[in-house]
């Protein structure tokens, strides 16, 4: 943020010191010592036991270092489409919406994976949303102060367990309870009728699109409720005030300053969320089944995701079009979660940006 | 309009005001019972799992799980070779991803912050913390696997240092910035060069928070499998060789837990158990550290 005036190394800023205090003394009114200019001018110009070259390495290195994150970016991208040619310059864009994946004719359609991965998706926005809205409201609000530390801890914590530990829980603990206590009364329920009792079918093991959507929203709520939380928080107390001294509620309070206060914020949060959930691979793979199949929508029956795909397929993909089909579907999921992530991003900014001037 | 009609105007209007304010009232407390139980949902949530984990995964901690090699199925052993594979991977990961995250941390917080260059790294920064780590494992695949033809432990430790990288330059850069200027001002004063001020000064007064920066990123891929799947690929064998696959910790669970025998699972758990104690430490400490300091 600063550099240092002196030669070999022209300051690109202004100095933070020289505006407090001016470094020639031209500057100032006060009037000069003859006597004490004669002696800076005679001074030897101490130089820098560690001169302008060391100086310049570090800037480079810091520079070069910051240059490798971009050329990460660069790197993923382009090795994602070389890798993915065959299979773009074979199928275009019809891979999208193609339902065959059949490595054994070598034929290959993302439809199956992509749709996976947003219906998981989806279900878990369905959940984490509105739960991570009322954690956020019950953290800012609710929570008496002693509370809101631990709280917020064990939320953060929620998002730091590894998501192996997420799918491997998934799979062998809550998807043989979600079996027992929702799928087969659901399926008990919707006997007969026609497309709900579709909806529901399949084999009573508890894997497939809805678990996979749960976990994914467990996953994600920790992410979603603590940007949420940090926007709540930085609404300004004159305008929460001002709506609780005209007698609102602390519900109209949140619905009617909080909400539209922070709106891009909120809105950036759960982009962040989705973003997470479209690309988290283990607790997807262990619980979704892992069928490439499309006859049945119900969510209690196995699928795919790209994510699981990938994990499955890939490292038992000869080199190949198989190969060059799973690149191409790392190259949809990459930039679907770009597309989401950048989204997230620019609007945080905007709350960043907006909280600036209104406060 | 009499008195007395003026009367019951004023008690008509008042009861429709009591009743909207009763309704008023109702909705709050709804709202408030909800976001209770939003939050009793979460802490519930990880309750659940780790008893789960623990209840689970207690029984798997004896002396042969950290002595012996993963076994075929159904025989004893343990997941000492793939606990090994872990913490090579993690330390070479860390070793590599560190000093380049917090160089560019430098960058973003010394060096022009204001710049173009430092809005692009901080954005597409923000955009790689979040990306999918599978993503990383297919560009490492496509650079390193597929040009030395063969499946590395180095492979995996470059994949997960690619995940180090962003997490260390956040919490650099943030933490560089909480330095007040008046301390590098000084150090400038006293003629000191620039890279000078940096190391000695302000990455020294942001020590704890880039401390807490490198725990949570080891944090991070300690746990992360899905980059290491066709990077280190796995390993039945104790193996030191990092040219070689190598197995980890992530990736033996996830192979073990997906079979049906109860001896793998039962080491899948054991494993389980360890990952979460171990990256849920690292949390806490990297908690107590930046609370304690700056």
């Amino acid at each position: 943020m600063s550099s240092i005036p002196f030669e070999g190394a022209p300051p690109t800023e202004p100095h933070t010191v020289s505006s407090i205090f001016p470094t020639n003394a031209t500057a100032t009114a006060v009037p000069r010592d003859p006597a004490l200019d004669r002696a800076s001018n005679n001074a030897p110009r101490n130089k820098p036991r560690s001169g302008p070259m060391a100086d310049r390495v570090f800037g480079w290195l810091a520079m070069g270092a910051a240059l490798l994150t971009l050329a990460m970016l660069i790197g993923i991208l382009l090795s994602l489409f070389v890798g993915a040619w065959p299979a773009i310059s074979k199928y275009g864009l019809g891979f999208l919406t193609s339902t065959t994946w059949d490595p054994v004719r070598d034929e290959y359609g993302g439809l199956v994976m992509i749709y996976g991965t947003l219906a998981t998706s989806f279900i878990a926005l369905v959940i984490a949303v509105p739960v991570s809205f009322g954690i956020a409201l019950f953290l800012t609000e609710l929570s008496p102060s002693w509370l809101k530390r631990p709280l917020g801890t064990a939320i953060e914590l929620l998002a730091a367990v590894p998501s192996i530990v997420y799918g491997m829980w998934g799979l062998l603990v809550f998807g043989p309870i979600l079996s027992a206590y929702v799928q087969q009364p659901l399926q008990k329920a919707f006997d007969g009728i026609p497309y709900l009792s579709a909806l529901v079918s399949g084999p009573p093991v508890g894997i497939g699109i809805l678990s996979a959507g749960i976990i994914l929203a467990i996953m994600i709520i920790p992410f979603i409720a603590s940007v949420m939380r940090d926007v709540f928080e930085v609404t300004p107390a004159l305008l929460k005030e001002s709506a609780y001294g005209l007698g609102s509620t602390t519900w109209e309070v949140v619905s009617k300053v909080v909400l539209p206060y922070t709106k891009a914020g909120v809105v950036g949060g759960i982009m962040l969320g989705l973003g997470r959930a479209l690309g988290e691979t283990m607790a997807v793979t262990f619980v979704i089944g892992n069928a490439n199949q499309l006859k049945s929508l119900s969510v209690f029956e196995a699928a795919n995701s790209i994510t699981s795909a990938l994990a499955n397929e890939f490292a038992e993909a000869g080199a190949g079009l198989h190969q060059a089909a799973l690149m191409y579907l790392g190259l949809v999921l990459f930039f679907i979660t770009f597309v989401v992530l950048t989204l997230s991003k620019l609007l945080l900014q905007r709350m960043k940006k907006s909280e600036g001037t209104k406060s | 309009m009499t008195t007395a009609e003026q009367l019951l105007a004023a008690n008509v209007l008042q009861a429709t005001r009591a009743a909207r304010f009763a309704t008023r009232k109702r909705i709050n407390q709804m709202a408030l019972v909800l976001s209770f139980a939003a939050m009793a949902f979460g802490v519930f949530w990880l309750v659940w799992i780790l008893w789960e984990t623990l209840r689970q995964g207690i029984g798997g901690l004896v002396i042969a799980t950290f002595t012996e090699m993963t076994p075929p199925p159904n025989e004893a052993g343990g997941i000492a070779n793939a606990i090994f594979g872990s913490l090579v991977m993690v330390a070479m990961a860390t070793f590599v991803g560190t000093p380049i995250g917090i160089m560019a941390g430098i960058y973003l917080a010394e060096y022009n912050a204001k710049g173009w260059l430092s809005s692009v790294t901080r954005f597409v920064n923000d955009i790689l913390l979040s990306a999918p780590s599978i993503v990383i494992g297919l560009f490492v695949y496509a650079v390193v696997v597929a040009y030395f033809k063969s499946f590395s432990g180095l492979a995996g430790a470059l994949a997960l240092a690619l995940i180090v990288i962003p997490v260390v330059i956040r919490t650099t850069e943030n933490m560089l910035q909480l330095v007040p200027p008046g301390l590098r001002e000084a150090a400038y004063a006293l003629g000191a060069p620039k890279w000078k001020v940096i190391i000695s000064i302000t990455l020294r007064a942001a020590r704890a928070g880039v401390v807490t920066g490198v725990l949570l990123a080891v944090a991070r891929i300690a746990g992360e499998t899905a980059p290491l799947l066709f990077t280190a690929l796995n390993n039945q064998f104790w193996t030191a060789d990092i040219t070689q696959p190598m197995a980890s910790l992530p990736v033996t669970i996830f192979k073990f837990a997906m079979s049906p025998y109860e001896n793998w699972q039962k080491l899948a758990w054991a494993g389980v158990f360890l990952i979460t104690a171990a990256v849920l430490a690292l949390n806490i400490l990297a908690r107590v550290l930046t609370r304690t300091k700056l």
